[in-house]
């Protein structure tokens, strides 16, 4: 491999070959190198590679135990973009007038977050995210697509498919879409059918208050769930 | 010349794909391009029903694959186009028959003679469409303006996708337009919306393609065949023409067309 240092991360090009006897030495080289790795970015140009998400999370995974952060993946090859935009995993390194983001390591303590799977694509039907965090989702949920989490579901787009949050008995949970007319809706242990309205799509917030399911147009000024 | 191979699809049954492929058959080869069309649907055949040729299968294509014959034995030629040829599936069989490999195997061997090969995709999700969609460059997504259909084909794309031979491009067949108009069928709008792909064909529903299909022949042949112009358009934009969509699709409402008419001096 080939390393440059650019800005505050390293970019590193991947050797040509097969990727499944680059990896190894791959993975090899940064334990080797253990010392000067530790608390780094890295951005990976794996060239027209095509590889998927399960495998990219994979390599990232093998990267943060060895306290790399995988900031993001070049390539050429569509797939692989794709999978790395799932994953929120970036596609280049940011500009030179851009924040540093170098400070950004770990959560802000003092806005407490928590962590969530982001979904930048339309979920087509038969597509499902099952998770136990929150999801959101920068797209359409078609019908016959499936979203299951013990947290909330935001969904930046129409939300027609099945949605449950708060899945493993969260009753605060809610789910938010800037059109929200899911096949069926589900907080907890509540089931609602969405019902026929007319006019024009609202963004609308769903939640439980006393016991019932209900969803309210979504508005700017309100500072309460 | 090395083939463009173009799978049609569907997911539910009874869209259109079988007419499909043999009418863009047809039309592909009266522009003198060389096309032979695989029916992938084995143990329900019916594309050589549809091109008439049913009474000429001798060979076909689990024969080929299992090695009882060549397979310019089992390729038929049309009985109007001398540059059109039909590999037919067989009926006693059923879809284990034939891997996915076998059928990029197939086409390999076939590419070099030809400019195009359609894969007539059977219904489902399963062995027959993974086979059906295994060789091919582009994959022609067929719907209905029909809900069932619309969600199926959304589950296709999806698959599709999945096996990375996406996205595809979208034929809506069987559009009516007058209900369209009174908002009793999806437009083309709401099916766009949903499925999000590119739309290449739009068919409307016409008497002349059952006509037609009991004979053995594509509407495609037929002049007054609205649904045969369609599929022509269809062709000619698989071939890289610009052809903008009939004014079917037109927002014009009766009452402009008649107007339309009466400016014109009552003459159309």
């Amino acid at each position: 491999m080939k390393i440059k240092g650019l800005q505050d991360a390293l970019f590193i090009t991947v050797d040509d070959g097969e990727w499944a006897e680059v990896e190894p030495d791959l993975l090899a080289s940064f334990r080797e190198r253990a010392e000067f790795f530790k608390g780094a970015r890295i951005a990976l140009q794996v060239g027209d590679r095509s590889m998927k998400a399960a495998h990219l999370g994979k390599l990232r995974d093998a990267l943060a135990r060895m306290d790399i952060s995988l900031a993001a993946v070049i390539s050429t090859h569509p797939s692989t973009q794709e999978a790395a935009a799932d994953l929120g995993i970036g596609r280049s390194l940011p500009r030179r007038d851009v924040v540093n983001t170098h400070e950004m390591e770990g959560v802000d303590t003092q806005v407490q977050g928590e962590q969530a799977v982001f979904i930048q694509r339309t979920l087509r039907s038969g597509n499902n995210v099952h998770t136990s965090g929150h999801v959101i989702v920068l797209g359409d949920v078609n019908p016959g697509a499936e979203i299951v989490a013990g947290g909330n579901v935001i969904v930046w787009g129409r939300l027609r498919g099945l949605v449950h949050a708060g899945a493993a008995g969260n009753e605060t949970a809610c789910i938010c879409a800037l059109e929200l007319a899911p096949t069926q809706l589900r907080i907890a242990s509540h089931v609602a059918v969405s019902p026929s309205r007319r006019g024009k799509p609202r963004p609308e917030k769903a939640f439980i208050r006393s016991g019932d399911l209900v969803a309210e147009e979504w508005h700017m000024k309100r500072t309460r769930s | 010349m090395s083939a463009k191979v173009v799978t049609i699809t569907s997911g539910k049954g009874g869209v259109g794909k079988t007419t499909a492929t043999a009418n863009l058959a047809v039309a592909l080869a009266k522009t003198n391009d060389k096309v032979v069309s695989i029916d992938a649907d084995i143990g329900l055949r019916n594309l050589d029903v549809v091109m008439g040729l049913e009474n000429r299968i001798v060979y076909d294509l689990v024969d080929v694959i299992e090695g009882r014959c060549k397979l310019r034995q089992a390729m038929i030629r049309d009985k109007r186009f001398e540059n059109l040829y039909l590999i037919p599936a067989a009926q006693t069989r059923d879809k284990t028959a034939v891997s996915p490999s076998d059928m990029v195997s197939l086409c390999e061997e076939l590419r070099g003679d030809f400019d195009w090969i359609l894969v007539d995709s059977p219904a489902g999700i399963e062995r027959g469409f993974r086979n059906a969609i295994a060789p091919s460059d582009l994959v022609l997504v067929m719907t209905n303006p029909e809900v069932s259909a619309v969600r199926d084909a959304d589950r296709i794309i999806g698959l599709i996708e999945a096996e990375e031979k996406g996205p595809g491009a979208l034929v809506i067949n069987r559009v009516k337009p007058e209900m369209v108009k009174r908002g009793d069928m999806l437009s083309t709008e709401d099916i766009v919306d949903v499925l999000a792909i590119d739309l290449i064909g739009i068919v409307p529903e016409d008497e002349t393609v059952l006509i037609a299909s009991n004979q053995g022949r594509a509407a495609v042949l037929d002049e007054r065949s609205k649904a045969g112009h369609a599929f022509t358009n269809i062709a000619q934009r698989l071939k890289g023409a610009e052809v903008p969509f009939d004014e079917l699709e037109s927002r014009d409402g009766f009452f402009d067309r008649i107007l339309k008419f009466g400016r014109a001096g009552g003459d159309s």
